[in-house]
């Protein structure tokens, strides 16, 4: 309110002056506006363009406009439909069920927590977040492996050793994503419980509410905003892991953990075709876009004043 | 049917006893503290794990995959990764790029956030939005066709093209993170300033900037530690092996050879990991603010 009055000198001004001051005050927008416009909005127009092509890698003049050949190829293809199946079970059980919900747990019981333990717990669990990925995937490689520390734990209490890497490699990337990204999550909740007054809480508390209920009834429905959020920033990160995964499985064993980021390089970048691993990087972002709608969507309900 | 009638009107005593003197209530809370530091640590061990063999292994010369006690302490695995080509090259690479991507996301950022944070505008709550949903726009899809476009505007392999590809991936984050940090300095002094005639840039260089600080680092810190430990970008667009920086080069390095030496590979994620490390450790206890999504869209 006090910065609109430099503007507005009275309101008899002619709007066009009003709309010249908006596009000046704009101005420092300029450099950020137009970095993201080439390289980001631009590819994103190149990638909905080529992926109606078939170009190639090699000879990148020759191209020709194929219609919606790629998108058909891709739905027909059991590789595309398994892929798209991998990166929907990666997203739901390393973010939304996984980092999300662990996130939450670590932030409420902090609270309750001695400052010491608070201290270590937050710092292993952040010291995993900051590791780069691609030291995430080979310490996870190492745990998971016929010889490490996960088969030498599960001899020692007289189980069978496993193999997670080559049976069920999507959940030995989930885990290891969840290990990476939780502190994330926790960070968030961490910040939005500290927001909730403490009057309201001790006032359920008064009423009669037990540790669960209040917690249903009270806190979390307070964090809601910031729990659509971090859900839309964690899917969306999450959906888009891709030197994780490749460094721990590249993929494999026959294609068993791989999602649609390593499904598309591989196409465009092994099998020299860009045109099908535009389309396909154009499935991932509308499934990155329908996320998002449902939580901005689930924000703005959360706007109207209840 | 009668326990829990004794129940519904014992526990709001309890409670109220708990809240108003501490020390009647004491022991549940006692126990329940214990119960909670207990499941902390639990969750923390398995945490543990995994970071406790990378410092382990890298200072073991025999080091196999599972974590075990080095029989004697060696600076062997170090000393064998720690040459030109290995290491030093390949952090120098990730130092030119990250660096030059952070400092062109600070500028664009910082400049950016000011009209953000200051005006009011029909416009700021769908272009925040937009920057919201980029800031998780998966980059891994955009990189196949970028990778094309870099190819024919001859940007491939280059630095110049690396870093503003870079910078621009960190953009968003750094806007939202930056807008929110301005919004903390009151719009009081500028005010002052305005009328003694001095222009918003003035403004933002004379009176903004020096009071945010330490919020400009945290952001710069986060970006760069963000680049660092990015792989994709750099994989795709970086070809030649002199340009490769230390995300990419600890995969290529360890990949061609069947049998990993997984000393060597824990001595170099421990010192490709450590610049990361470090800088969070100088920003750690600044960075809770930056994490404040809640009320932050209504703008």
């Amino acid at each position: 309110m006090s910065s609109l009055a430099v503007g507005s000198r009275s309101s008899g001004t002619a709007r066009r002056n009003a709309a010249s001051v908006t596009l000046l005050r704009g101005m420092p927008l300029a450099p950020a506006v137009v970095l993201l416009a080439v390289f980001l909005v631009g590819p994103i127009l190149y990638c909905v363009y080529s992926a109606f092509t078939d170009m190639a890698l090699t000879g990148s003049a020759g191209s020709d406009f194929v219609g919606l050949d790629n998108f058909t190829r891709a739905f027909s293809s059991a590789d595309f439909r398994q892929s798209v199946y991998y990166t929907v079970i990666f997203t739901v059980v390393s973010a939304i069920i996984g980092q999300n919900v662990l996130g939450m747990v670590l932030a409420l019981l902090m609270r309750a927590g001695n400052r010491a333990v608070r201290a270590v717990v937050s710092a292993i669990v952040i010291g995993a977040w900051v590791l780069p990925e691609v030291v995430t995937g080979y310490l996870w490689v190492a745990f998971f492996g016929t010889d490490g520390s996960l088969n030498h734990m599960l001899t020692a209490i007289g189980l069978s050793p496993q193999n997670i890497l080559f049976s069920t490699p999507i959940l030995a990337v989930s885990i290891a994503n969840i290990w990476r990204g939780t502190a994330f999550s926790m960070l968030v909740y961490s910040a939005a419980l500290s927001e909730v007054p403490k009057e309201i809480e001790e006032a359920a508390i008064v009423d009669g509410a037990g540790t669960w209920r209040k917690l249903l009834s009270v806190t979390l429905p307070m964090v809601r905003r910031s729990i659509a959020t971090n859900l839309m920033l964690i899917t969306l990160q999450t959906l888009s892991v891709f030197g994780l995964i490749w460094t721990m499985t590249k993929g494999g064993p026959s294609n068993k953990s791989t999602t649609l980021p390593v499904f598309a390089y591989q196409q465009a970048f092994q099998f020299s075709q860009l045109g099908y691993g535009t389309a396909l990087a154009l499935v991932l972002l509308l499934i990155g876009a329908i996320f998002s709608l449902i939580y901005l969507r689930a924000l703005r309900l959360g706007d109207d004043p209840s | 049917m009668t326990s829990t009638t004794a129940a519904s009107t014992v526990r709001p005593q309890r409670a109220v006893t708990a809240g108003k003197a501490a020390h009647s209530g004491a022991r549940p809370t006692l126990v329940r503290r214990g119960a909670v530091n207990l499941v902390l640590l639990l969750i923390a061990s398995c945490y543990l794990v995994p970071l406790l063999w990378l410092v382990l292994a890298a200072f073991n010369s025999t080091a196999g995959p599972a974590v075990t006690w080095p029989d004697r302490w060696t600076f062997d695995n170090f000393r064998a990764v720690l040459t030109p080509e290995i290491t030093f090259r390949p952090m120098l690479n990730g130092l030119i790029l990250c660096g030059g991507a952070t400092i062109v996301t600070m500028v664009c950022a910082v400049l950016a956030a000011y009209p953000l944070s200051r005006y009011r505008s029909r416009m700021k709550r769908p272009f925040l939005l937009t920057v919201l949903f980029m800031t998780g726009l998966p980059i891994t899809a955009i990189m196949v066709p970028v990778y094309g476009l870099f190819v024919q505007v001859d940007l491939i392999d280059t630095f110049t093209g690396t870093i503003l590809f870079m910078a621009t991936t960190a953009l968003p984050i750094s806007i939202w993170l930056s807008k929110n940090f301005m919004d903390a300095v009151p719009i009081e002094l500028e005010e002052a300033a305005w009328t003694d005639g001095a222009s918003p840039m003035q403004a933002l260089r004379r009176i903004v900037l020096p009071l945010m600080w330490p919020g400009i680092a945290v952001v710069a810190l986060y970006t760069f530690i963000g680049l660092w430990g990015n792989f994709f970008v750099p994989f795709v667009l970086l070809l030649s092996n002199d340009n490769l920086p230390a995300s990419v080069s600890i995969y290529t390095f360890f990949s061609q050879y069947a049998q990993v030496v997984y000393g060597q590979l824990a001595a170099y994620s421990m010192l490709y990991s450590l610049p990361a490390v470090l800088l969070y450790l100088i920003l750690s206890r600044r960075l809770s603010g930056a994490f404040t999504f809640g009320g932050a869209v209504k703008g």
